[in-house]
């Protein structure tokens, strides 16, 4: 259903940019970067218009990162696509929608962002969380998302155990840490947004666990001075890639257009208007600039412990896989 | 003999002209409504080998699942069975004061967004909610555990029960009760001989509508579950992870599982309604 809907809007979107003339980008994208790309959007065209003289058109159609993906895969006539995990567009490559190089197309494994997962605590930080041992005391309760069906879930694992290898753990005692921590979890939310709600209305939990660019929307939503944000001494990093999607541009005729929208993503216009949204822009001044939103902390990419997101999606994430035994091995 | 014949072939005919009309219709419809989306469905599980597909619907979590989805819908749907008859017959025998208003609230479940539903049902049940407040500190818990399940299930099935046994109470001879009385039959026995033997099949109907509406519900469910796996993940949040993960193909596969489940429960229940028909003859 909800593809259809993608389906027919596209569709109805298609018929509008040809009556009006001006080219339409359509760019599919995850659920929390609505407000972010509503900001970039504005600047992007007003930086065409500047530059060749042209008016454009985005439009933007937002949902679950890999619900995104797959309305894609079924057909959604997107230009360009930014997701909030690798996965969702290796799936796209694999299945020939996005070039199957899609990563070395732009700068930073084509991830012009980055997030990284850290903690909100209540106001004043109640049971004293500093770090991700404390998240496996007893008497804690973490909220943190489902893996199984959410990214924000599988960065949270993940960090969690690039915390316990660093500490010079082996895989089987990260494995065990993992578990420990996931003892202590009362709910698991379906999604990013559902773990705020539960632990900010529901009131439950001590400490939730998700990306830090969640964290300015807390504050918006709920008012400052309610959560308190605690970084862990190690995290990792959760790259929001981007792609042009071939098969449409290929059909619409927009490819320099989709890749002009997506380079002006590096752009230091761009990169600040990230940084306002609390996405890690790439660019090193910025990250000094923003150093008060964006402390640094031990940051350890995907690769360094589970080869490729891919990869730690088959070993943990998969059905049988690391997850599943937390909670089906006694 | 003329006459005869003619009032057989009066009798024959029938409202919609064109039996044979109809009837390709009604598959043609079907067909494309029901059964071509369905077969999608399980052409897409033929992808697996039969031991991939033995193994995607019998993993423990999805096991688990089958249980609360299955279990939870049962108790919903009995529970609904027993107090939609309530709310029904207070509605038909009696009237009172914003009859019509009460009248109208049994059908909000049918139009109210099962997301709004399910948020709401957390919002009053959770540990700070209005109601779960006070049951925590008793430690009763109804929210993030199978009894949330339950509530919401209760609460989307109601109107398919009520709206079944309705129509048939009010159609229902009062007379027979009256005569049930005069001929020094006791409350209980007037209930169970008289009133019920012309009322159950309709609660079946109602039971099986409010059951197999029970099974398919995401929406509502899944804010009040807590999704913890192997205790209160139901099989709908199973196809969505299947589906989160590309896996297409066991998505489907635990689909299939559920729909051939539901379709053997559904005749089972029709089944089980046409004996009825017949052993107590009320009309159906």
């Amino acid at each position: 259903m909800k593809k259809f809907i993608h389906t027919t809007l596209a569709a109805a979107l298609l018929a509008v940019s040809s009556l009006a003339s001006a080219q339409t980008l359509l760019n599919a994208s995850y659920d929390v970067a609505r407000e972010f790309y509503k900001d970039y959007n504005q600047a992007f065209v007003a930086h065409y218009k500047k530059t060749t003289g042209k008016d454009i058109k985005i439009d933007q159609a937002h949902g679950g990162s890999s619900a995104q993906a797959r309305a894609v895969n079924d057909g959604l006539d997107a230009d360009v696509v930014s997701m909030n995990t690798t996965t969702d567009i290796e799936f796209l490559a694999n299945n020939g929608v996005v070039a199957k190089d899609w990563a070395k197309k732009f700068p930073n494994n084509a991830s012009p962002t980055t997030s990284t997962m850290l903690f909100l605590t209540r106001n004043g930080n109640p049971k004293g969380i500093k770090d991700w041992d404390d998240l496996t005391k007893p008497g804690v309760q973490v909220i943190i998302v489902n893996p199984k069906t959410g990214g924000n879930g599988r960065m949270a694992y993940l960090a969690a155990w690039a915390y316990a290898r660093k500490k010079g753990q082996t895989d089987a005692q990260a494995a065990e840490f993992v578990s420990k921590i996931f003892k202590n979890v009362p709910v698991l939310a379906k999604g990013g947004r559902d773990a705020t709600t539960i632990f900010l209305q529901r009131n439950i939990g001590d400490v939730l666990v998700t990306f830090e660019s969640e964290v300015v929307s807390v504050d918006r939503e709920f008012g400052e001075g309610k959560v308190d944000a605690v970084h862990p001494s190690v995290s990792i990093i959760a790259e929001n890639p981007v792609a042009v999607v071939e098969r449409t541009v290929a059909k619409k005729g927009t490819g320099e257009l989709a890749k002009a929208y997506l380079n002006y993503l590096y752009s230091d216009e761009a990169q600040e208007i990230a940084a306002k949204h609390a996405l890690r822009p790439r660019s090193p001044a910025l990250l000094k600039k923003y150093a008060a939103t964006f402390k640094p902390i031990q940051l350890v990419p995907v690769s360094e412990y589970f080869g490729s997101l891919s990869e730690a999606q088959k070993v943990h994430f998969n059905d049988g896989g690391q997850f599943d035994k937390i909670y089906t091995v006694k | 003999m003329a006459l005869f014949s003619l009032a057989r072939s009066h009798k024959a005919a029938r409202v919609l002209p064109g039996f044979n009309i109809t009837l390709g219709f009604t598959l043609t419809y079907l067909s494309l409504i029901v059964l071509i989306p369905l077969s999608a469905l399980i052409f897409k599980t033929f992808t697996l080998t039969w031991d991939q597909f033995v193994e995607a619907v019998t993993g423990p979590r999805v096991m688990a699942s089958y249980r609360l989805t299955f279990g939870a819908s049962l108790i919903a749907a009995l529970v609904n069975v027993v107090f939609g008859l309530l709310v029904a017959w207070v509605l038909v025998r009696y009237d009172f004061f914003g009859k019509k208003v009460v009248d109208a609230l049994v059908d909000l479940p049918f139009a109210l967004p099962t997301a709004v539903a399910g948020i709401s049902l957390t919002a009053l049940l959770a540990g700070n909610g209005w109601v779960g407040q006070y049951l925590e500190p008793m430690g009763i818990q109804l929210a993030f555990n199978p009894n949330g399940v339950v509530i919401a299930l209760i609460f989307i099935g109601l109107p398919f029960v009520v709206r079944t046994v309705q129509p048939v109470l009010e159609d229902a001879e009062k007379e027979l009760e009256e005569a049930a009385t005069c001929l020094g039959a006791t409350r209980w026995q007037t209930f169970t001989r008289v009133i019920f033997p012309s009322i159950a099949p309709a609660l079946l109907t109602g039971f099986a509508m409010a059951f197999a509406r029970a099974i398919g519900e995401y929406g509502s469910v899944i804010f009040i579950a807590g999704n913890m796996p192997m205790v209160s993940e139901i099989t709908p949040l199973i196809i969505i992870g299947k589906l989160e993960q590309y896996d297409y193909a066991g998505a489907t596969a635990v689909a299939v599982v559920m729909l051939v489940i539901s379709f053997i429960l559904l005749l089972v229940i029709n089944a089980l309604q046409a004996w009825q028909r017949r052993h107590t003859g009320a009309p159906a």
